[in-house]
């Protein structure tokens, strides 16, 4: 009777139709597909990609083909599309596609392969900066929002002063007390690895007690830096380390990238700390799942579409930061163009030669807007409520 | 029957297990009370056995599973697993033990990753387990698959393609999947509709029979558990309040909290039926948590005794008890 139950049940589960075959990405190409301004703006992305990729092959090298920083100031101020005087260039002079697609500038420069130029570097310092972001954001996310509920001790926050201050002494070449304080701290972390086996069982003399009390959870102590970091203009800060610091790209990228991770933090927070209490994270724990595997292989996939939606946002907000930058004078360093100085360069001569704002700020606008309608479009597609819908 | 031939049958034994939840208020987010989710439970479950653990929603039956499986750190009491005590183990010293306790849950619908596909989702028991080659795997996900029902191509596709039933025979094939010999069912059958409950409920018991699991099945139907257990622990408000053989606590139940239980189940067959008197009608009082019997507000038979002096859980018969002053006159 049971014997016939069971093979029972099984071929009629065996028959039970399984639903047509669809990925999640499948879906989702679904629902985004709807919405045109989404594709719009992966579209022009996908050709400032392109632009930004060829920009860096065409501009750079010892003989490039579009050269930015070659000056001809028999030919400065030229409008857009105007051919070039032959008779007064040199041959090496004369523009490669023999018309100025985009005119030049107030040194004859050719603006078209300064635009060039610049692509690359608004690309580069969007996409690195915030890399950088999101890396430090679901970081910081990822523990508070999982290891939040534990505890740091003072001895921890103690002995982490120690080490910062003591290495901050040392580069700043009062080398005797920063080596004293980097000494003191090696000597506790010795002790306590020494003393660890001992005082799990016997209890703590007072002064031992009272550095193992706890402080403060570890989800307190990052959203509250996280809070402390908000508060900061950031632009401004942004401004004051660049003056601080020589002006090259990649301290641009790095600066920007350290003061946009906040709301990346925020984000994994919030999505790991309700994936805790999902049941499937309950099962990878019983069956003696290691945290890192469940973190990364487990709850970050469930927890990456806001990331993605905010570092798409992000990278028009720094390609934006960029340009405010260079177009103050704190950006890139002059021979390199980018569309901020462009910009910036441009001002003086708004009305003998407006191309030179408008070219290079419509380009930033399009693809600024660009990238926040692909966001927005992800944000749509990507989200389960509206997927239900459907 | 001696006694260590005796702890060799037990597999899992809960010794008076407690744990309180504080309740944070105001800003400086100070205890002001706690909640005693579980206080006080104990229970055997032999090997190859079946317990059941009924009782209402929020008696703690769900927080005495996550403290079995050590996903919650206990206040007091004991976990012996297969004569090892579990209760004092670190997250660390757990783990190699972890694959011997799995879980099955309540919600077919969050207890797999929506991410992964049902193949890996299986996968990760057999990496576990320490299955290095590929090829193996594939071969042994594909034997579990069988094992509960499932065809072996529905590995590469999603949660969210499947059925609430197929879900839970895909959880049942994830707790397979280390060769655990114990399993907490924690109600695995409430999500579903009544035809498929029977399914899964006879894929657990054929499971049992080849595998010799022993569950511990966690339910608020006390028919599935009179079906499918071998003894039964009724619990309120995170104490046991009787623990017998199924038969004992369908034919001879003394806790008044049991018998209100077995008088409320719709149809329990001609002779059998029970006064519907047993339970006072919105006479829940929280503040009978804090003396004395805690169903006490509950209870038809209340005495003065009960309100005073704090009901111990007793032996009453061979291999029943209960927790009830009246109970143990009897």
């Amino acid at each position: 009777m049971n014997l016939n139950e069971t093979t029972v049940t099984k071929d009629f589960h065996l028959e039970e139709p399984l639903a047509p075959k669809q990925t999640r990405l499948e879906e989702f190409w679904l629902l985004f597909g709807q919405n045109r301004l989404a594709i719009m703006g992966l579209l022009i992305f996908i050709l400032f990609f392109c632009c930004a990729i060829a920009g860096l092959f065409l501009t750079s090298g010892s003989k490039p083909i579009f050269d930015p920083s070659l000056i001809r100031l028999e030919e400065k101020l030229r409008p857009p599309f105007s051919k070039p005087n032959l008779d007064l260039l040199e041959p090496n002079q004369v523009p490669t596609l023999n018309f100025y697609l985009m005119g030049t500038d107030d040194l004859g420069r050719d603006v078209f392969a300064r635009m060039l130029q610049g692509a690359w570097v608004s690309l580069t310092v969007g996409f690195v900066a915030v890399g950088i972001s999101v890396l430090i954001g679901i970081f910081m996310g990822g523990i508070a929002g999982y290891f939040g509920q534990h505890y740091i001790k003072i001895d921890h926050i103690l002995w982490t002063l120690f080490l910062v201050s003591g290495t901050g002494l040392v580069l700043l070449d009062v080398t005797l007390s920063g080596a004293a304080l980097l000494l003191l701290c090696l000597a506790y972390i010795v002790y306590v690895v020494l003393t660890r086996h001992r005082s799990r069982k016997k209890a703590h003399s007072s002064w031992r007690a009272m550095l193992h009390t706890n402080a403060v959870s570890v989800d307190t102590l990052i959203m509250r830096i996280v809070d402390i970091m908000l508060c900061f203009p950031s632009f401004f800060l942004i401004l004051t380390v660049v003056a601080i610091l020589p002006a090259s790209i990649y301290n641009i990228m790095i600066v920007i990238g350290l003061t946009s991770w906040m709301g990346t933090t925020r984000f994994v927070r919030a999505e790991f700390l309700s994936l805790r209490e999902q049941d499937f994270v309950a099962a990878a724990k019983a069956l003696g799942i290691g945290n890192f595997r469940i973190i990364f292989r487990h709850m970050m996939p469930n927890a990456v579409a806001p990331v993605l939606v905010s570092a798409t946002i992000g990278i028009a907000s720094a390609i934006l930061t960029e340009a405010g930058l260079s177009f103050l004078g704190f950006g890139v360093p002059p021979p390199n163009a980018t569309w901020g100085n462009i910009l910036s360069g441009g001002k003086n001569f708004i009305f003998d030669a407006p191309w030179l704002t408008f070219i290079p700020g419509i380009t930033i606008l399009i693809v600024v807007l660009s990238f926040n309608l692909f966001g927005e479009g992800l944000r749509d597609a990507l989200n389960p409520k509206l997927r239900e819908r459907h | 029957m001696n006694s260590k031939n005796r702890n060799n049958h037990i597999i899992l034994c809960v010794k008076d297990l407690k744990k309180y939840f504080p309740i944070r208020r105001g800003f400086l987010q100070k205890i002001s009370g706690w909640v005693k989710a579980v206080d006080g439970v104990s229970f055997e479950i032999e090997r190859g056995k079946t317990m059941g653990l009924v009782g209402e929603s929020g008696c703690g039956k769900t927080t005495v599973a996550r403290l079995i499986l050590k996903l919650l750190a206990l206040d007091q009491g004991k976990i012996i697993y297969q004569g090892l005590d579990i209760s004092g183990f670190s997250e660390k010293e757990m783990r190699p033990h972890r694959k011997e306790i799995q879980i099955v849950f309540q919600d077919p619908f969050g207890s797999l990753n929506p991410r992964m596909t049902v193949g890996q989702s299986v996968e990760e028991g057999l990496r576990i387990l320490g299955i290095k080659s590929h090829t193996m795997r594939k071969a042994r996900l594909e034997k579990l698959m069988e094992m509960v029902g499932m065809s072996p191509d529905s590995t590469d596709r999603y949660p969210h393609e499947f059925s609430g039933g197929q879900r839970q025979r895909i959880g049942i094939a994830r707790a397979l999947s280390v060769e655990p010999s114990f399993i907490i069912c924690d109600e695995p059958i409430s999500a579903l509709d009544v035809s498929i409950q029977a399914q899964i409920i006879n894929l657990l018991k054929d499971l049992q029979d080849q595998l010799g699991l022993s569950y511990l099945f966690i339910s608020h139907d006390l028919n599935v558990v009179g079906y499918l257990c071998n003894t039964i622990a009724v619990m309120y408000m995170g104490q046991v309040m009787e623990y017998a053989s199924a038969e004992e606590i369908f034919d001879n139940p003394h806790h008044p909290y049991t018998q209100s239980l077995l008088a409320a189940i719709p149809d329990s067959g001609p002779g059998k039926k029970l006064e519907p008197t047993l339970l006072k009608e919105d006479a829940f009082d929280s503040s009978a948590a804090l003396q004395g019997c805690k169903y006490r507000s509950m209870c038809s038979i209340e005495a003065p005794r009960c309100r005073k002096e704090q009901v111990l859980f007793e032996k009453i018969g061979e291999g029943h008890f209960a927790r009830c002053w009246k109970a143990m006159k009897k």
